[in-house]
């Protein structure tokens, strides 16, 4: 049985999705929550449910693609809970066409908000992981990261991207019991891949083995578990939770 | 030179690069000498900080290259 308790997670992107999912899972197991996300409305409700497995939880409106937002999110947090013990990149947005159409501000939205904020977020709260002599930071790439996929050029390369940032963290800083792995999810049911057309949706679904669309709740199982002490032999790791999609 | 802190500086340079304290003089070099590598510079610096209570930034943490540099900017800053 995984228990948190006495741990701090820092959840980006946390108001919906699968991050709030990682959240409220986390906090089940008695980790006090901070998140962080652009939808006030949507942290404050989501908030509200966090706290009602009895831990301590905060929500702060943050921009990852601005380090100063970061750096404001992160210090915020720091004096409310002294120190947090793990990390999650979850911020992540999609803006999918073709190559040949994507323009170049679809290009770098998806950078910024994906790559950057992954960077941001990571930057800001190592030093405080050092102090601490612990950290167990959990990057979410996608299983498109790994094998491409049609429409999805500035996605993929983000999410391939932070697989290599995921490593060299691993290796900067594995010698200070700081870990980190990512996470490559497939085909979850979320807003994100609500707007896939049912073509795409078919497609994508014939190359699943396990004949059902994954849920968040599959993905913060994982989360989970490389956030608790059960995976204290693995860094530098990409987990794949896709049903068997890519193999 | 503020003798004690000196003498606090090579304790805490030689328990981070697991090396003995007498190794350790006012001129050694921490990358040249000690054979500290980067990473081992700012853990170096993250235990300053805290034992002294003064925060060294990534540009001050730079040019900070001996034991000499390390106790006079603690000296500066405190």
């Amino acid at each position: 049985m995984i228990n948190l308790e006495g741990k701090t997670a820092l959840i980006t992107g946390a108001a919906r999705g699968i991050g709030k999912e990682i959240a409220i899972k986390f906090a089940e197991t008695g980790c006090n929550i901070a998140i962080c996300d652009l939808d006030k409305e949507k942290i404050e409700s989501t908030i509200d449910e966090i706290r009602e497995t009895g831990v301590e939880a905060y929500g702060e409106v943050c921009d990852v693609t601005s380090m100063d937002s970061v750096k404001d999110m992160v210090k915020k947090f720091l004096e409310k809970f002294d120190k947090i013990d793990i990390l999650v990149n979850n911020a992540g947005i999609t803006q999918d066409t073709l190559l040949m159409r994507m323009s170049e501000k679809q290009w770098k939205n998806v950078i910024d908000v994906n790559l950057n904020g992954t960077f941001n977020v990571t930057r800001s709260l190592i030093r405080s992981m050092m102090k601490n002599k612990y950290g167990k930071i959990i990057n979410i790439s996608s299983v498109v990261g790994l094998m491409g996929n049609a429409g999805q050029a500035n996605y993929s390369a983000t999410k391939a991207g932070v697989i290599g940032f995921t490593k060299t963290v691993a290796k900067e800083y594995g010698k200070r019991n700081i870990y980190a792995n990512a996470v490559a999810p497939g085909f979850i049911e979320t807003d994100m891949t609500e707007k896939l057309s049912e073509k795409a949706e078919k497609d994508l679904m014939n190359n699943v083995s396990i004949k059902r669309k994954g849920k968040p709740e599959d993905v913060a199982n994982l989360v989970l578990f490389l956030a608790s002490d059960l995976s204290d032999y693995i860094t530098g790791e990409v987990i794949s939770v896709d049903g068997g999609m890519r193999m | 030179m503020d003798k004690k802190i000196l003498e606090t500086v090579k304790e805490l340079t030689a328990e981070q690069l697991g090396i003995e304290v007498d190794e350790v003089n006012e001129k050694s070099s921490f990358i040249d000498d000690l054979g500290a590598d980067s990473l081992d510079t700012m853990e170096l610096v993250l235990a300053l900080e805290d034992e002294f209570g003064i925060e060294i930034s990534d540009e001050e943490t730079e040019k900070l290259k001996t034991v000499a540099d390390a106790v006079k900017y603690i000296e500066d800053n405190k």
